[in-house]
């Protein structure tokens, strides 16, 4: 208990022996410590069934806690690995979604230009790409200028280029809005391209907890990139020859 | 009826663009030269006497014979009669069938209270309840209008129902995430997401309701095209019966069109629809 009180002095999130299970099963979170500092960009990695999606979930308040604690910031927006928009409100209308006040069409399309889509305000969803789809996705979550950002698994279902711009995209709008981040992902370089720090879940505990030392713009062929490669595949069981 | 058949087929014409001009109105000739020849043999045999006027009549006759009608207003007013049918039990319908997939759709209790009656009923077939409608109702409008309402009900009721039922369960996280109200939810989100699948019900409904028209009609009343179809089977005149066939379904052709329309101006969000449209 001690060691984990200065670190979550002052901390955006935090998370305390939450533990989760569905029926009888074995424990899908098994007393979980966790805590995010504001602004700081963690990236969350683990096999299938390693419970970091449930943890998301919870931390979205889409999944109750029910043993343990957690805390989190009020403003919180979520981005998914698919898109979620409705198909039914033209983009700039999901953007705002839920929103009220004044000029929302002007918030829209000034958030959307930030993401790069301000081409594409007035179009419907169905009509976008995926990495469209995605950058709206983005754009959703930051007009509500969140304080801590989920990213479940964003850019899992896109294309190799896509993702690298979309990484990009990311990082910068990051630098640019300092909240807090929550980055799921199966992509141990997306983890040390963009996050502070990379925490791997195994069987609903956190196996490691990898800070990324390494200033940005990160550049695969750092030896140190290398380095932490290795270490983060090591700990996800996965050996590199 | 020619103009609605020259206007479904002239996407085929506008296809046809850069080609030579006569294949898209060869296309036209061929698609339609079938039905034109099985009138032109019915026309024939009437005029050969191979077919009796008592049995069926001509194709000219019918037409003559719904000019006439027109210009005595008989047409026009029985006509009018049977919208006014048709269009009250649909409305009825319509208010009865959603407000019951709203209450079943959007709380586990109503859907408790409302599915389980809807599901059992709708298994019985409406006509059958002409009897006791007569019983219930007599044989003013209420029993024709009751009978509509009834039978075009069920569709509307189960395919919204439906509708709402298998919205993306994705789409309602997201809401929650993004803090949606209860209220907003249901405006934004499961409304929008079972339009589709109300407008389906409601074509179904409309065909429904002429159908429920055309037996109402018959079984007991003094005026609509039902009714102008049974008098002229007292007199033997297959023309008068078979310009209330002619209506009947212009009538339902009619209906079909207005709910595509619908379909096109609400749901221009769909990639199936703007296709259609900039084609």
């Amino acid at each position: 208990m001690n060691a984990v009180a200065p670190l979550t002095q002052g901390a955006a999130v935090v998370v305390q022996g939450l533990t989760r299970r569905f029926g009888d099963g074995p424990a899908v979170l098994d007393r979980l410590d966790l805590a995010i500092a504001p602004g700081e960009f963690v990236a969350l990695l683990g096999h299938s069934g390693s419970g970091k999606s449930t943890l998301l979930r919870t931390l979205a308040g889409l999944d109750p806690v029910t043993e343990g604690s957690v805390t989190r910031p009020r403003d919180v927006s979520v981005v998914f690995q698919e898109s979620r928009l409705l198909p039914w409100k033209r983009v700039w209308q999901n953007i705002v979604l839920g929103q009220d006040g004044a000029n929302r069409r002007d918030r829209a399309a000034s958030v959307l230009e930030e993401v790069g889509l301000g081409h594409r305000v007035d179009a419907w969803p169905l009509t976008l790409s995926g990495g469209e789809a995605q950058r709206a996705a983005l754009a959703r979550a930051l007009v509500r200028e969140p304080a801590f950002l989920m990213l479940d698994e964003p850019f899992a279902a896109l294309d190799a280029l896509t993702r690298l711009k979309m990484q990009r995209l990311v990082s910068d709008l990051w630098t640019r809005h300092r909240c807090s981040v929550l980055l799921v992902t199966h992509d141990v370089d997306e983890a040390l391209l963009l996050a502070d720090r990379a925490v791997v879940l195994e069987r609903g505990r956190i196996r490691t907890n990898l800070p990324i030392p390494m200033e940005r713009p990160r550049r695969h062929a750092d030896p140190r990139f290398e380095h932490l490669r290795g270490v983060l595949l090591e700990s996800l069981g996965v050996h590199d020859d | 009826m020619s103009g609605t058949l020259i206007r479904t087929a002239s996407p085929v014409a506008e296809r046809g663009r850069g080609r030579p001009v006569w294949r898209p109105a060869l296309g036209v000739l061929t698609r339609y030269a079938s039905p034109v020849l099985l009138v032109l043999l019915w026309q024939a045999a009437c005029s050969a006497g191979l077919l009796s006027t008592r049995l069926v009549a001509s194709p000219v006759q019918i037409v003559a014979t719904g000019w006439a009608l027109t210009r005595d207003g008989t047409l026009q007013t029985n006509l009018l009669v049977s919208l006014a049918r048709a269009g009250a039990g649909l409305g009825i319908a319509f208010v009865a069938g959603v407000g019951l997939a709203l209450v079943s759709g959007l709380s586990r209790l109503g859907e408790d209270i409302v599915d389980a009656p809807m599901q059992i009923l709708r298994t019985l077939p409406a006509l059958a309840l002409v009897p006791l409608f007569i019983l219930w109702f007599g044989i003013g409008e209420t029993p024709k209008v009751a009978l509509v309402a009834l039978g075009s009900s069920f569709p509307i009721y189960l395919n919204l129902h439906k509708g709402i039922r298998s919205i993306d369960p994705k789409l309602l996280e997201m809401a929650r995430t993004l803090g949606l109200s209860r209220a907003r939810t249901i405006r934004d989100v499961i409304l929008p997401g079972a339009l589709p699948d109300l407008l389906v019900g409601l074509r179904f409904a409309v065909g429904i309701s002429w159908l429920m028209l055309v037996v109402a009609e018959q079984v007991n009343a003094d005026s609509g095209i039902g009714h102008m179809m049974m008098d002229a089977e007292d007199f033997l005149r297959t023309d008068i019966i078979l310009v209330g066939l002619a209506i009947y379904g212009l009538l339902g052709l009619a209906s079909d069109q207005i709910v595509r329309f619908l379909e096109t101006a609400l749901l221009s969000w769909r990639p199936s629809h703007r296709a259609a449209r900039s084609a």
